[in-house]
């Protein structure tokens, strides 16, 4: 089998050269991103597939104990008091939730097939990856960062636990553990809260060619992985084949995980809540600051107009 | 001079209230401290409402900037050429004679507020294009852009507050 993780040049898509328009600037040029035509890998999951053995939950955790936080206790006492104190140190092996030591876990969504039948779905879910991620780009101190094959992830060493991403992601996936990172080397009293963990794609096999964890232990085959475009296609086959339904092509304006279900995903019923996504329709949450953009190229040139007006009238009122 | 250019000072002074207050939103402050407990400032801590309202701001800051800058480079060119000619002609105050005892000289606490100003107007533009789709700044610059944008802003903030207590103008 060819490498899923295959880094073919591709044609420069055409949502970048929309974006390079709107800001139309050469700020916009200087923005190019080095490898733009390297595509986003995309994971396709087919949810009629997974058993749910949880194989991939535990993968998960192994494959990246030597991320997860080891906290010193007693944490540093926090101002005010509503500050949450946020530890799952001693309870890491809860997996019926995302926690800062359960990056996927298994949703148990039940539903009826077109044949009126009642079955039980098993979701794995985690980070989407989303094409423009909200909590990388809105992070206010730039401690998450988004790879230019589309995944995304938070550096334990900068990130202060605000939890911003966590408000700004429309499933709320990442999730706090206090007691550790940057924050306690600063104001532990008064700024921060710890680190915030998620899914990071099992960079450090990307890194090397290999397959993220949870991918590549499924004894079902449920994900697959590779560049977006190939991705897509598979996923519109499969939907076509099963009679079934997507999610994560138009949600959060596309993210680079795509679901595939025999029933449709506003049928489902499940439980949702602290670490619980949904799996509604969400609108693309960073559209406005992209149409926004446009706004900013058209202003200055406005204003310098009204200047030249106002100094030719003056100029005609004087000769 | 306080008295000068009303119109545009208060422009500008509505501007820098929201910009300086949804700017500071961006950080997860308003929510931990109760100030989105106020009545009527919960917009205060919803992220995307204040990344809203920063970038309305941003670009009507720049449109101001934008007509500042143009119309104060046309009024000096236009001013010294005529005032020669104008000078000589003493006694009635033709409109260019009237607009010649304006400003024309920058303050120095003008120029500190200006290179603040434009110091987060780069670092501001360049993090709007950084938050397109499909652009990957690498990560250093995405937190020196950060960096600097909080560090231009504390420094426009106590400019600020050092001209408004000091009465000092951006222009004599
Ligand atoms: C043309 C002018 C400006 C532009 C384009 C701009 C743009 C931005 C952007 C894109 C962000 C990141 C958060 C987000 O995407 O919503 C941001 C954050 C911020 N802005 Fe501005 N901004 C401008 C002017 C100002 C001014 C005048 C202040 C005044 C102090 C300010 C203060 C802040 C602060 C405190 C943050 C959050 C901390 C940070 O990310 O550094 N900004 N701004
Ligand atoms: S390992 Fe595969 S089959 Fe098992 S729960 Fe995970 S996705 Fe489902
Ligand atoms: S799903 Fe949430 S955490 Fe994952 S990339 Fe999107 S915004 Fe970020
Ligand atoms: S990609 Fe890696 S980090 Fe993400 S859920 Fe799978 S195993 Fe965990």
């Amino acid at each position: 089998m060819s490498s899923p993780i295959s880094r073919r040049h591709f044609l420069k898509t055409s949502f970048f050269a929309a974006g390079t328009a709107i800001a139309g600037t050469g700020i916009a040029k200087a923005a190019t991103p080095a490898d733009a035509d390297k595509e986003p890998l995309v994971t396709l999951i087919d949810i009629s597939r997974c058993i749910g053995c949880e194989e991939c939950v535990y993968a998960c955790q192994d494959a990246n104990a030597h991320k997860f936080a080891d906290p010193k206790k007693p944490f540093p006492r926090m101002y005010p008091d509503r500050v949450p104190v946020e530890d799952w140190s001693d309870r890491r092996d809860v997996t019926d939730r995302l926690t800062p030591y359960t990056w996927l876990y298994i949703q148990y969504a039940s539903a009826t097939t077109k044949e009126g039948e009642n079955i039980t779905l098993t979701i794995p879910r985690r980070c989407m990856h989303c094409a423009n991620p909200p909590c990388v780009k809105l992070c206010p101190w730039g401690a998450a960062k988004q790879e230019t094959n589309g995944l995304s992830r938070i550096d334990s060493q900068i990130c202060l636990g605000g939890s911003k991403c966590k408000t700004v992601c429309p499933w709320e996936i990442p999730q706090r553990q206090t007691g550790v990172g940057l924050y306690l080397d600063l104001l532990p009293a008064f700024a921060g809260n710890g680190v915030m963990y998620k899914c990071d794609r099992c960079y450090q096999k990307i890194e090397k060619g290999e397959q993220p964890a949870c991918i590549e232990v499924c004894p079902e085959e449920v994900q697959t992985i590779g560049k977006r475009s190939d991705m897509i296609r598979k996923a519109s086959e499969l939907a076509k084949e099963m009679d079934g339904y997507i999610y994560g092509l138009e949600e959060n304006g596309g993210t680079n995980t795509i679901y595939v279900s025999p029933v449709p995903f506003d049928q489902l019923v499940y439980d949702t809540g602290k670490g619980k996504p949904h799996l509604n329709p969400v609108k693309d949450t960073m559209a406005d600051g992209s149409n926004l953009a446009l706004a900013m190229v058209i202003a200055p040139v406005a204003g310098a107009a009204a200047a030249v007006g106002k100094f030719y009238k003056q100029m005609k009122e004087d000769a | 001079m306080l008295y000068h250019f009303t119109a545009r000072r208060t422009v500008y002074g509505l501007i820098l209230f929201f910009i300086v207050l949804s700017g500071f939103a961006q950080m997860p402050i308003f929510d931990r401290y109760y100030v989105s407990d106020i009545p009527g400032l919960g917009w205060l801590a919803q992220f995307y409402v204040t990344h809203v309202i920063h970038y309305i701001m941003a670009a009507l800051l720049l449109g101001l900037c934008a007509y500042v800058a143009v119309d104060f480079f046309l009024y000096r060119r236009f001013s010294t050429g005529a005032s020669r000619a104008d000078r000589k002609s003493a006694g009635n105050r033709s409109s260019i004679a009237t607009r010649n005892s304006l400003p024309t000289r920058i303050t120095i606490s003008g120029m500190v507020k200006i290179g603040a100003l434009s110091g987060l107007v780069v670092t501001g533009c360049f993090m709007v294009v950084k938050n397109l789709s499909l652009v990957y700044f690498p990560h250093g610059v995405v937190i020196g852009l950060d960096l600097l944008h909080l560090l231009f802003g504390m420094v426009l903030l106590g400019a600020t507050a050092y001209t408004w207590i000091r009465r000092r103008t951006w222009v004599v």
